[in-house]
C-alpha cells in the first residue's frame, strides 16, 4: 500500500455522542430514535430567550475520557460560538469550544506488527450534535428541500482530535479501534457506529520521504465504519500519489466517501472558506475544573483494555493475541466473561468468538450487543461438541444458522436432522461403500501412501453429509484397509 | 481602520443579507466609524489583566442529567412555515 517514495500523514477527528440522559444544554431526553421533533423544547429549538444550562454529567465524562487517554485537564475551559448557516443548527450557530478546551496534550497506544506505537492527542472538546437531516431528493445535492428532525440538536458530544501522527490507513483504523475500545471501556459513550454515535472525518496528505514540507490536506467526512475509514484513507492516498507522479496539483478541500462506488467525491459547497467567527458564548458561563474533582473522577475510573487484557491472559490463561482482540471491545469481553463463566474451556470459547463470530459480526457489519447468539447459545453449542451429539464440522452449519435465525441450538440440530452419526454398523456400511468405489486411492494407501487415507475418510464424510463421526470413521477405514 | 467594500460584501455574505450599492457604502461607512470607536481599548494597557470569558462573577452554574418532559411536535411546528412528516421543512441547501 505505502509507496517506499512517499510518507502519508493522517490526523483523525472523532466525534461521540455521549451516553447522558439529557442533552448538553437543556433537560430533553438523548435517547436514539423516537418521532422527530418530540425530543425538543425551546432551548434546543433556538427559541429567543432560552438561556442555555450546562450539563454537569457532560463534564464529569470529557474529564473522564481525558484521563483515560492521558490528556492534562484544564483547570479553566469555556464555551464559544461556532457559526455557520445550516439548517441542522437552529440559531446558526454551534456551542463548541474554540482555544480553552477541556482536555489537551494525551496520547494513546496502538499495536502495529508487534510493536507500540503512541499517538498523540491534541485536545478533547465539548460541544452539542447538530440536527438530522433528511433530503427531499437522492442526495443533499439533488434535493429541491429538506426535512429537519432537531431531536439529535443538542446531544453531547465529545471531539477528539488527533496529532497528525499516522503513517497509514492500517494504523487509521487502529487508532480509531484502540480509541473507541477506551471510550467504551470508560462507559461515556455506547459508540455504535451504525447508529452514529461514533463517526469520524480523516485529515490526510502525502509528501514525498524526507520531505520537510506537509503535502496539500484534504479533509474526508463521515468515515462511519472501520472498513469505510481504511478504503476511503486508502483511496486518497492512491490518487495523491497518482497526481504527484503525474505532476499534477492537488486542491485542499473536503471530499466525500461514496461507499457504493468505493471513491471520495469533492464536496462541492457555495460557502467560501470557513470563516466561523468563534466568540465566547455569553450565555454560558466558564467552568472552573478543581483538583478534587479531577482525582474524584480518576478513582472511579474503570477497567482499561490493558489492564483487561492483562486479567483474561492471568485468570484464563489465554495468549497474548486472543486477550487483546477479545479485549478490544468492552462488550466482546463481556459475552466471552459470560461464556466462560457457564462453560470454563477458555481457549474453546476463545476460538469461536475470534473465529466464527468476529467474522460473521464483520460479514454483517453487526454489533456484538444486537448479536442473535447469546452466550448460552454458544455455549449449549459447545456442550453439544463435547457429548458428541454434533461433530466440529456440523457446529459450523448450526452456528451459521444461530447466527440468521437465533434458534437454539439443540432446536437446529432437531429441525435440519443434524444429529451426528455414532451407529457402528451405520458408518461401517458407508465406509465399504467408499472403499469399493475407490479402489485407486484404496491401492494408494496400502502401498504407503498415508494421504491417500485423508482422501477415503473426506468421501465417507460426504456420504453422511457431515454428520459421521469423523474419528470413527477414521478409525473403521484404517482397521479394514490393514 | 477603514472598512473596505470587500470586507463588507464578506460580512453580508457571511450574515446572508443581500445589500444594495449604496447600503455597502453607508454600512461600510458606519463600520468604519464603530471600529475607530472601539480601538479606543486599543489605548488601554491591558498588560496585567487576563481576557474576560464572561462579564459576570460567576462560573460553574451546572444542572443535574434529569430529563424533563420536551414539548409535543405539533407545538415544536408550530411556527414553521412548511412542514412535512413532522419535520421543519427547509429550501435546498446546497
Amino acid at each position: 500500500m505505502t509507496d517506499s517514495k512517499y510518507e502519508v500523514v493522517i490526523g483523525l477527528e472523532v466525534h461521540t455522542e455521549l451516553k447522558t440522559n439529557t442533552k448538553i444544554f437543556c433537560s430533553c431526553s438523548t435517547e436514539f430514535g423516537g418521532e422527530p421533533n418530540t425530543h425538543v423544547c425551546p432551548g434546543c429549538l433556538g427559541m429567543p430567550g432560552v438561556l442555555p444550562v450546562l450539563n454537569k454529567r457532560v463534564v464529569d465524562f470529557a474529564i473522564m475520557a481525558g484521563l483515560a487517554l492521558n490528556c492534562q485537564i484544564a483547570e479553566f475551559s469555556k464555551f464559544d460560538r461556532k457559526h455557520y448557516f445550516y439548517p441542522d443548527l437552529p440559531t446558526s450557530y454551534q456551542i463548541s469550544q474554540f482555544d480553552q478546551p477541556i482536555c489537551k496534550n494525551g496520547y494513546l497506544e496502538i499495536d502495529i506488527n508487534g510493536e507500540q506505537k503512541r499517538i498523540g492527542i491534541n485536545r478533547i472538546h465539548m460541544e452539542e450534535d447538530a440536527s438530522k437531516l433528511v433530503h427531499g431528493g437522492a442526495s443533499i445535492a439533488t434535493s429541491s428541500y429538506s426535512l429537519v428532525d432537531y431531536n439529535r440538536g443538542g446531544v453531547p458530544l465529545l471531539e477528539i482530535v488527533s496529532e497528525p501522527d499516522i503513517r497509514s490507513p492500517e494504523e487509521a483504523r487502529a487508532y480509531l479501534e484502540k480509541l473507541k475500545s477506551i471510550l467504551e471501556y470508560t462507559e461515556v459513550s455506547d459508540c455504535k457506529m451504525q447508529e452514529g454515535s461514533l463517526r469520524c472525518d480523516a485529515n490526510v496528505s502525502v509528501m514525498p520521504k524526507g520531505s520537510k514540507e506537509f503535502g496539500t490536506r484534504v479533509e474526508i467526512k463521515n468515515l462511519n465504519s472501520f472498513r469505510a475509514l481504511k478504503k476511503a484513507l486508502e483511496y486518497e492516498v492512491m490518487r495523491h500519489i497518482q497526481a504527484l507522479e503525474e505532476g499534477e496539483p492537488l486542491i485542499q478541500e473536503t471530499r466525500t466517501w461514496d461507499e457504493n462506488k468505493g471513491i471520495t467525491l469533492s464536496m462541492r459547497t457555495k460557502e467560501e472558506a470557513h470563516d466561523y467567527r468563534y466568540f465566547p458564548d455569553p450565555d454560558l458561563v466558564p467552568v472552573i475544573i478543581s483538583r478534587e474533582w479531577v482525582e474524584e473522577i480518576r478513582r472511579n475510573l474503570p477497567e482499561l483494555p490493558q489492564a483487561r487484557k492483562e486479567r483474561f491472559m492471568r485468570e484464563y490463561g489465554l495468549p497474548a493475541y486472543d486477550a487483546s482482540i477479545i479485549t478490544s471491545s468492552k462488550a466482546l469481553a463481556e459475552y466471552f466473561d459470560a461464556c466462560v463463566a457457564l462453560y470454563p474451556e477458555a481457549k474453546t470459547v476463545s476460538n469461536w468468538l475470534m473465529g466464527d463470530l468476529i467474522r460473521s459480526l464483520n460479514a454483517e457489519d453487526q454489533d456484538i450487543r444486537d448479536c442473535r447468539i447469546r452466550p448460552e447459545m454458544l455455549v449449549e453449542m459447545l456442550r453439544l461438541i463435547d457429548n458428541k451429539t454434533i461433530s466440529g464440522k456440523i457446529a459450523k452449519t448450526v452456528f451459521e444458522e444461530m447466527f440468521q435465525s437465533g434458534k437454539k441450538p439443540a432446536d437446529i440440530v432437531k429441525e435440519k436432522g443434524l444429529v451426528q452419526i455414532t451407529d457402528q454398523g451405520e458408518i461401517e456400511a458407508m465406509v465399504d461403500q467408499v472403499i469399493e468405489a475407490n479402489p485407486k486411492s484404496v491401492e494408494d494407501f496400502k502401498s504407503g501412501k498415508e494421504k491417500a487415507i485423508g482422501f477415503l475418510v473426506g468421501q465417507v464424510m460426504k456420504l453422511s453429509k457431515g454428520k459421521a463421526n469423523p474419528n470413527m470413521v477414521n478409525e473403521l477405514l484404517r482397521k479394514k484397509l490393514k | 481602520m477603514a472598512i473596505s467594500k470587500k470586507d463588507v460584501e464578506h460580512v453580508a455574505l457571511l450574515s446572508r443579507l443581500d445589500l444594495t450599492e449604496e447600503e455597502k457604502h453607508l454600512y461600510g461607512e458606519q463600520l468604519s466609524a464603530i471600529l475607530a470607536f472601539m480601538g479606543k481599548l486599543q489605548e488601554l494597557n491591558t498588560d496585567e489583566i487576563s481576557p474576560t470569558a464572561h462579564i459576570l462573577p460567576l462560573q460553574n452554574v451546572l444542572r443535574k442529567d434529569m430529563p424533563r418532559p420536551s414539548i409535543d411536535q405539533g407545538e415544536a411546528l408550530q411556527n414553521a412555515p412548511l412542514q412535512e412528516k413532522g419535520m421543519f421543512r427547509v429550501p435546498r441547501i446546497v
